[in-house]
Formats: structure tokens, sequence, C-alpha cells
């Protein structure tokens, strides 16, 4: 009985102090956390806070320059990600995950297989492996090559792994990010169910929804310092988001929301794509886009939102119809005709089709206006410094270092570096593919802000979001998708996010076959 | 159940079967357990380095020092034999950790200065080929008792084929290699490290540790495919084997290995030597061939392989996109 009382009054995982630097820029300064058993506990703040930096100290990824952390109430002292998993700290990250050509069974024990006189026991692995999945509800083939399922069951099978391995604390960072809401319910249960074990569970989201929904306490870090801890019950959103920020709120996404300015017929449309398509990317469809408008794009993963993105860019060249700008015909069969035409495209995958992460923030800013005047015209080095100056000014670019490699910012810094990059082209049309995902309030605000500035100075942007509510609040019109053709087009009071919902879902008077 | 990944392995697998039939129909002697026995023979030291190299490969890396390796053990193994008058097992055993620490010396050298394994094997064949231009520049004979007893050793299978002592150490060094790849916990981590190096670390792959073990790995197995080869040629000599570590990563892309690592098989590697064997020996029955018809044919091979894997994985990642589809 004693024993017990003694481990009540200790939390099941205490960080005191943690401090933390890279070249010589600190990233934590004297952060505290708590983390109880059987609790979920998320850990909130901006891009750049210091969230993913103090997850890395816990998991072992990184050293930490100072402070203690206590498991159980003993000081432990994790150097590697495999002896943090000894010791009961499980981590699934958001985009490395678990390993595709692998079996399921094969992941879940990799380093672990149970051996019998040495050699690894397959028939105890898959056994093991199928009654470990059904805790989860997965009744899945567990010898299948992990690459054939889908992310919100690789995920899954990544809590599962994770839980079985450590048992204690269970780290997730950003799990939600690429789910749709019915994964999101599935992953949920789960995480109940883990908390009602007695598993501590560590959770870093920017959804403020979920966090609402599943979290006991929030921890709330800003610039590398903690602002706070508290029990979500007693919190309310605004004076949850105010902490995040640390500022008065005055331009919330959902301010904008207020009556979207309707574009009318007015302005002759500019650019116009016409029975535009590909075979197996996307169903023929017109798109006429004006000067200073915003289109959004609405549908379900996998409804053909980037495939369009793509085809209007020139990435994936047309098969049928015709693109027109200002009346005369053009050909966009490739990226570079569509930079000729003065267009722009922010990718999807940032890290990936987005940032070149070794190069400095100036020449990542610089690569599209030289893509556009052709690699014989050099842009001086005293022109790109100007230019990164100015637009790192302007967009609120942080650290304010042109000289930085960018991969060293964090995804909301990388975002605005991503779009002064194509508004130093001067666009006429910049395509935007969720050009807030990953990104955190503060962020997110100032490019709704940005997009709105964009097209009263009378660019074009198409957006493409899975967040109705920034659709609503910036497009003037939205395009929906469904099942890779155009099924309905919103504006006016039609344009709300029922109205979006219900147009996916092939109700109400749509054409949806 | 094939998984989509092993279909390189059962294409090779067929394409073997198919050709070594046309060969048979054309020159049915070619069935003969004389002809499969001296195949396995000639091929033992080719067979023995591709197997370090499919581990090599199947990590994601590359053993470009492979040949200059298997070079330096015969001249060092006859002169230590030859000039020396030291007894073989004594010399196949320095050499052996010579070999091994050599290649303990350059997964270090990868792992821990982050250099490309392409260049820090470079480098390594330059300097194992250098060395055994040091021990000696000319051909070096050797006899010994012990040696020719080695020799003398083999099974003999009905039809007159034998079974030498050298074709056994590569089919033991195979059948290990399979086991080890299969089933053990480094040969996962191999997989674990070629599929992704980060998901890998972050899953606590001890990454460092592996990378170093495959490369003392192949290594060792180029150290002993060097002592084959010597006692096969019953001689050393240092500007031998130029380019074997090519015929080696011939045999396993061709096998259905990845060059991209994560997925491959020993056993097709096997298949890979096995075929390579095979077009030699058509040639020589032929007989107006020229050799180099060899190299074409692997080098078409290669190209087809390349080609499928490229095929295969567009397929599957297409058939994941559909299916993704359908549950949206």
């Amino acid at each position: 009985m004693r024993d017990e009382d003694m481990s009540v009054q200790h939390a099941l995982l205490e960080a005191r102090g943690i401090g933390k630097s890279f070249f010589g820029i600190p990233a934590l300064d004297e952060v505290d956390f708590t983390l109880q058993g059987g609790e979920i506990h998320a850990l909130l703040g901006e891009n750049g806070a210091g969230k993913s930096t103090l997850i890395k100290i816990l998991t072992g990824v990184y050293r930490r320059d100072r402070g203690t952390i206590y498991l159980h109430g003993n000081e432990v002292s994790p150097d590697s990600v495999a002896e943090a998993q000894t010791l009961g700290i499980g981590t699934v990250y958001q985009e490395v995950n678990l390993l595709e050509n692998l079996t399921v069974a094969e992941n879940l024990f990799l380093g672990r297989q149970p051996r019998r006189f040495g050699m690894i026991d397959r028939r105890t692995m898959r056994d093991r492996s199928k009654t470990l999945l059904q805790r989860y509800g997965l009744n899945i083939d567990v010898d299948a090559l992990l690459s054939s399922f889908s992310v919100a069951i690789r995920q899954l099978i990544a809590i599962a792994r994770a839980v079985d391995l450590s048992g204690k604390v269970l780290v997730l960072d950003e799990p939600t990010a690429s789910l749709d809401a019915h994964e999101v319910k599935g992953l949920f249960t789960v995480l109940r169910q883990l908390r009602e074990e007695g598993v501590g569970i560590v959770i870093i989201t920017h959804f403020l929804d979920q966090v609402y929904e599943i979290a006991d306490r929030v921890t709330v870090l800003r610039n590398g310092r903690l602002v706070g801890s508290r029990t979500i019950s007693e919190l309310p959103r605004l004076d949850l988001i105010s902490m995040m920020l640390g500022r008065e709120l005055q331009h919330i996404t959902r301010d904008h929301q207020a009556e979207p300015e309707t574009v009318d017929d007015r302005g002759a449309p500019s650019i116009q794509f016409q029975n535009y398509g590909k075979k197996g990317s996307v169903a023929p469809f017109d798109l006429d886009i004006r000067p200073g408008e915003v289109v959004g794009i609405a549908g379900l993963l996998g409804s053909g939102r980037s495939e369009t993105a793509f085809l209007l860019f020139g990435i994936d060249r047309a098969d049928s119809g015709t693109a027109t700008i200002d009346g005369e015909q053009v050909a966009i069969t490739s990226p570079e005709a569509a930079i000729a035409n003065r267009f722009g495209f922010c990718p999807e995958e940032r890290k990936t089709d987005g940032i070149v992460g070794d190069l400095s923030v100036a020449d990542n800013i610089a690569l599209a206006l030289q893509a556009q005047r052709g690699w014989m015209r050099l842009i001086s080095s005293s022109h790109k410094r100007e230019l990164a100056d100015s637009f790192i000014k302007s967009l609120d670019i942080r650290p304010a270092d042109r000289e930085r490699p960018i991969k060293f910012l964090s995804g909301g810094n990388q975002q605005k570096a991503i779009l002064a990059r194509w508004l130093v082209t001067e666009p006429r049309l910049l395509i935007l593919d969720e050009p807030t995902r990953g990104i955190d309030i503060g962020a997110h605000a100032e490019i709704l802000k940005m997009i709105e500035r964009l097209c009263s100075e009378g660019m074009s942007l198409v957006v493409i979001s899975s967040e109705l509510e920034e659709l609503t609040a910036v497009a003037h019109r939205v395009i929906v998708l469904s099942d890779r053709r155009h099924v309905a087009e919103l504006s006016g009071r039609q344009l709300t996010t029922d109205g979006i919902i219900r147009a996916i879902a092939g109700t109400g008077e749509t054409e949806a076959a | 159940m094939i998984h989509a990944r092993n279909l390189p392995f059962v294409t090779t697998l067929a394409i073997f079967v198919i050709a070594y039939g046309l060969c048979v129909l054309q020159f049915p002697n070619m069935l003969s357990t004389r002809v499969i026995g001296n195949l396995l023979t000639d091929n033992a030291f080719l067979g023995i380095a591709a197997v370090g190299m499919t581990f090599v490969i199947l990590s994601g890396g590359i053993d470009l020092s492979v040949g200059s390796v298997i070079a330096f053990t015969s001249v060092f193994v006859a002169v230590m034999i030859g000039s020396f008058g030291v007894h073989p097992l004594t010399a196949f055993l320095a050499a052996l950790v010579i070999s091994t620490l050599f290649g303990c010396l350059m997964g270090a050298m990868i792992r821990y200065l982050l250099i490309p394994p392409f260049v820090v094997t470079l480098a390594g064949m330059f300097l194992a080929r250098g060395a055994a231009y040091l021990v000696s520049t000319q051909s070096v004979p050797i006899t010994h008792e012990f040696i020719d007893t080695m020799l003398g050793f083999y099974i003999r299978f009905p039809g007159g084929g034998r079974l030498t002592l050298l074709a056994m150490v590569m089919l033991v060094v195979f059948a290990v290699g399979i086991v080890v790849a299969s089933r053990t916990r480094f040969g996962a981590n191999v997989y674990a490290i070629g599929g992704n190096i980060q998901s890998a670390e972050l899953m606590g792959v001890p990454v460092g540790a592996t990378t170093i073990r495959i490369y003392a790995l192949s290594g060792f197995l180029s150290g002993l495919a060097g002592i084959v080869y010597t006692l096969y040629t019953s001689s050393g000599y240092s500007l031998a084997t130029v380019g074997v570590e090519l015929d080696a990563i011939a045999a396993v892309v061709i096998g259905g290995t990845l060059l991209t690592g994560g997925v491959g098989l020993i056993a097709g590697t096997f298949v890979g030597i096995l075929l390579q064997g095979l077009i030699q020996t058509y040639i020589v029955f032929d007989g107006t061939l020229s050799s180099w018809w060899t190299k074409i044919v692997i080098g078409i091979l290669l190209f087809v392989f390349i080609v499928l894997q490229r095929t295969i994985i567009w397929y599957s990642d297409r058939r994941l996109a559909v299916r993704q589809l359908k549950e949206v």
C-alpha cells in the first residue's frame, strides 16, 4: 500500500528546467513539463515554439543542455531513441514513421523479434502481431507490406508498436495531420482506451477542436519558453489562443468569415480554362478566374484537388481543352511555360516539393525569379539580398536572417519564404495547395491576411484547402471536387461550410451523378 | 503468396529455367552434372563476394572495393605461403582478419564521417589495389601439400560431375547468408536501414553498429572470395579480378535486389550468379562466339531488370492510390 502511495505522488514523466540551444541560438529555455499516467496532455505552441525540440529531448533524439528528466520519480537520461523506448517512452512521428518495405509484423517487432535458438521465430511474431493489432480493432494481414495500407492504418500500427514496446508514455507528433474526420474519430477511440489503461499520452497538434475533444491538460510553449500548463476544462478557447499567440486577438481567421465580398460580374475573366482535363487525373472542367479573385478548391483527399493544381500549373499535361489568358490562347505544357505566363505554385508537400533545404532563405526566395529570367541572366547578389530583406520584413519571416539555410526555419516561416519566392515574380495567378497545413495559428492568420492583400492588389489566387472554414473565409468562389470531377461551384450566400459539405456528399441540387 | 517485391526474383528464376531449357535443347550435354559442377566451381569466388554485396546493397549502400580486396587477399596469401613459408591456414586467417578490419574501417567512415558509401569504397578500391601491388607485382604461384589436399577434396556426382570444396564453400556462404538475412535481427536491421535510414533510427535500430557490421561482412566475404580465387587459380596476382565488384553488383541486381535498398533476397543473387555462369557456359559450348557476348547479354539483362523494377514500383504505387481513392 505504501509503495502505491509513493508512486501516486510521482508524476509519470517530469521534466524540470530543460534548456537546449542550436548553434548558440536557444530553442528551449527553462521549460518544465509534467505528465501524469492516464492523462492525455496536449503540447501546444506556434511554429518554432519549441514543441518538437522538447519532444525530441524527452524521446532521446536530442541531448539536452540543461535540466533533468524523471520517470516515476527516477532520474533518467535517454541518449537514444532505443534507450527511451526501453525506458518506457514511445513516439509516433508525423512523417517518418514505419518502414514501407517491411511487412506489418516486421514493423511491429523490429529490433525485438521473438527468437528461438537465436533465429527469428516468424510464426510467434505473426501470432503476436495479430493479437496485438486486434486490441486496436485492426484485423489485417500482418504479412502484407506496410506500403499496402492507408496512412490511418499505418498510424494505428505505429501506436500499437510504441505502446507495446514502451507502455508508459506515448508521444504523438501531429497524429491527425493527414487523417480524415472518420479516421480521427477512430484514432481518438484508441487513445481513450489507452488512457483508461493508464498510459500517459503527449499529443502535439494544431487542431484546437481536437485538443478540446480529447485532451485533459495542455501545456503551452512560446519562443522556447513555458507559458503555462492548464486543465483544459477550465480554459476557455480564447484564453488558450492568447496563451499561444501572446498577443491580443485581432485577426483570428474567423473574423474574416464575416461576409466574404462577392465579386460581381463586372470584371471580365482574365484567365480561362475550357474543357480542361486529363484522363485518369481530373475530368474536363471549365474555370474562369477574374483579376483579384480568390477561387477556392474543396474536396476530400483523393478527390482531385492537387491534380487540378498540377494541371493548371502544367506539371501534368492536359489532354483536352484550352487555356486562354486575356483572350489569347496559351499552351501550358510544363511548369516553365506556366511561369513564363506568370503563374506561381506553392505545392502541398513543402519539404519535398517546395524548399531547397540546404540553400539559404535568400537563395530560396530568388529561385523562381531566376527561373523566370532564364539562367543566363543571373540575379546579382546585391539584388538578391535586397529582395530577401524586403520580403523577410514584409512577411515577417523569422528569424530575420537571409543567409540561414531554410531547413532550419519552422514550417510557417518556410511557407512564407516560398510565398515570397513567387511574389517576387509578380505573378498574375498564384496557386496555393494547402497553404496553412502544419502551420500554427499566428502564421495561419498572417497567411490568410496576405492572401487578402494580394488579391486586393489585383493578383488572382487559386487556394486548395481541406479546412473548409479557411476556404469560406478567403475565397470568393469555391469549386467543389468529388471523385475527380468538378461537382459544384459555390459563391455568395451559398458559400458556407455546410454548402460545401453537402456538395461533396452529392446531396442538394448539384449535378453529381 | 508472392509479394510484389519478390516479383523480380521470381522473374529471374523463370528466365534462368527457360534459358537453361533452351541451352539444353541446343546442347543436351549442358544438362550433365559435369557442367553444373564446373559452373559452380568457376563462379565460387564471385558468388561469395556477391553475398556480401547483397547485404551492402540491401542496406542502400554500395561496395566498390570488392575486386581490389580479392586481389590483395590473393597476393597476400600467395606471398605468405610461397615466400615466407607460412602454413596456409594461418595465411587464410590473417587475410580474413585484414579484409574484415578493412571493411569495418570503411563502414565506420560511412557512418561517422557521413561520407557516401560510393566515395568511401572507391577510395578503398584504390587503396586495396595499391596495397596488392605493394605486396607483389608478379604473379605468385603457390604449391603446398595442404592446398593440394584441399583441392583434391570433392564429392562426386552421378554422371562424373564434381562438387569441389570451392563450390561447397560458396553454397555454405549462400545458405548462411539466406538465414542471416531472413532470420536474424541483424538481417532485419539491414532491410530496415535500406528502407529508410531515418525511420529505422527513430524505431531504435542501431544504425551505426549495423552499418559497420554490413561493411565488415562484405570485407570478410571479399577476403574469403580472395582465398577461394587463390585456390582456384593456384596463384596470387595483383592485377587480377579488376571490376569483379561490378559483376557482383550485376548478379545482385539481376537477382531482384533494388539498388535503392530495402528489397531483395540472397537467393536471388544466387540465381543471378547461375545466370551469368550459364551465359559463359553457353559461349564455351558454342565455340564461335566471342566472350564479350557475356558482357553484352548481362548488360541487356540489367537494363531489362531495372525497367522491370521501375514498372513494379510504379504499378504497386498506382494500385495503392486506386485503393485509397476507393476508401475515400
